[in-house]
């Protein structure tokens, strides 16, 4: 195991060596405010060490969230944020645009996915999940959680239609229906009763709120009926809470 | 140079008009050196037109974060044992970042089986203690680390903790962890991750109900891309 690892770490070290290996092309920006401040590392934190001054041209190396790796014509390197570099001028001599994922973005997605936990009936649930935007109001959804109770275990795995009334509200509520099935696991410790797997429908309703960037918070509460054996069905409550992000 | 070269074509040219005019129909003849001569210069001096093409090289973003580990981990009552993991993470800005891990370990028999020879509480397959966990991180307290008189590498300490659920002794569990850890970074896109953490699961294993505590320490190196 820790052999695979070593190797999988060695190639990935000899990739990125190669990739960093071939020159490339940069975007080169005309310093257009009174001066640019080059930061020592990509956070507010590090230290301003070298100033660029109207004028001057630099190229942009890279980009670490917010903040971008430049090299000046004297070759000096550092990081710049945002604010500052979308005061500067392109190769046109046009103010510099900077793509950015934004309220825009957020409404015509097409993908999202994201990770939730909460609480089913009592047992502890983390869920994954998976969607794709049909319309601006409509979607589908596959979802598959774990559930983590004192006395059983187990998964559930849904398919899911999903409706958003007002999509461009930030905070934005959904109603949501579907089926699929659910496993049961009893725990080891206990007396060992049968795993089971049993078909389930749902209703629920949430809300989705746009945080920033690619990240969306999610809270929803779905009610399950399983459709045991049984001579009854069951009905279980469940809600949740995570984040998701589009794409 | 140019301009005498201009006179004489343009001569050149309106003379070959007033022949060739001369041949063609009278109201024509009044019209056409006016733009006849209005043309000639374009065909001399080519207007550049076309729009010069601006390349925009895409800028390289590096937000994600993937990496893999390997270290010691304590699983309560179970040994001290060597534990290994991959680990995946968005930086979402300068301080705030999301990770997704899996990690495995194997665990020893616990001091009671081994002393009273009795049968083994776990088969070897149980034993294993695989966890997988979704975390959010905050850096803090960014610096650099002068390693000599000339080289530095800037580094930062983050707190972390996440929720996520722990295969062990036959079941799953639901399992809470938080930690912190120290990244060094070795170059814009390689780092050195040092990270200490606490996996924390309710469990009845033993017998009886308790909360575990099981503390991990690791070395990772990462790559961002």
């Amino acid at each position: 195991m820790i052999v695979r690892l070593w190797t999988i770490g060695i190639t990935i070290l000899l990739a990125a060596c190669m990739s960093n290996a071939h020159a490339r092309e940069y975007r080169v920006v005309e310093v257009a405010d009174p001066y640019l401040e080059l930061h020592t590392g990509a956070a507010k934190g590090y230290p301003i060490t070298n100033v660029v001054e109207r004028g001057e041209k630099v190229e942009i190396i890279r980009r670490k969230t917010e903040w971008f790796k430049v090299r000046t014509e004297r070759g000096d390197e550092g990081w710049v944020n945002i604010s500052q570099l979308e005061l500067t001028l392109d190769e046109a001599g046009e103010l510099l645009e900077i793509e950015s994922v934004g309220r825009d973005e957020f409404l015509t997605r097409r993908w999202e996915a994201g990770i939730l936990t909460g609480d089913f009936s009592g047992a502890d649930t983390v869920s994954l999940y998976g969607g794709y935007s049909i319309s601006r109001n409509l979607s589908v959804e596959l979802w598959a959680s774990q559930l983590l109770g004192n006395f059983s275990t187990g998964w559930i795995g849904t398919a899911n239609v999903v409706h958003e009334t007002w999509p461009e509200w930030r905070v934005s509520p959904y109603f949501t229906m579907g089926t699929g099935v659910i496993r049961t696991e009893p725990k080891s410790t206990l007396v060992s009763t049968p795993d089971r797997t049993d078909q389930v429908a749902l209703v629920g309703a949430g809300v989705r709120a746009y945080i920033t960037r690619r990240f969306v918070l999610r809270g929803e509460y779905k009610s399950y009926v399983v459709l045991t054996s049984r001579d009854e069905n069951e009905e279980v409550e469940e809600w949740k809470i995570g984040f998701g992000f589009f794409f | 140079m140019e301009n005498r070269f201009r006179i004489l074509f343009l001569t050149a040219i309106a003379a070959v008009t007033m022949l060739s005019s001369g041949c063609s129909s009278l109201p024509f003849f009044g019209k056409a050196p006016d733009t006849e001569v209005a043309e000639a210069p374009e065909q001399v001096i080519e207007p550049e037109v076309e729009r010069r093409e601006i390349k925009k090289p895409k800028i390289d973003t590096e937000d994600f974060e993937i990496g893999a580990y390997g270290g010691l981990m304590s699983v309560e009552d179970f040994g001290v044992n060597t534990v290994v993991g991959a680990t995946l993470a968005y930086h979402f800005s300068e301080s705030l970042f999301v990770e997704a891990a899996y990690g495995q370990t194997d665990t020893e028999e616990t001091s009671f089986e081994l002393l009273s020879g009795a049968a083994e509480l776990l088969t070897d397959d149980e034993r294993q203690f695989r966890y997988y966990n979704a975390s959010v991180g905050w850096n803090i307290f960014p610096g650099e680390t002068f390693v000599t008189r000339n080289r530095s590498f800037n580094q930062s300490f983050y707190l972390i903790g996440g929720l996520g659920s722990t295969e062990f002794g036959g079941d799953d569990l639901f399992t809470i962890n938080f930690g912190a850890g120290y990244r060094l970074l070795i170059n814009d896109v390689f780092a050195m991750r040092i990270d200490f953490r606490d996996h924390v699961f309710d469990t009845d294993l033993l017998g009886e109900a308790k909360t575990a505590h099981n503390l991990a320490a690791h070395l990772g190196f990462t790559f961002f891309f």
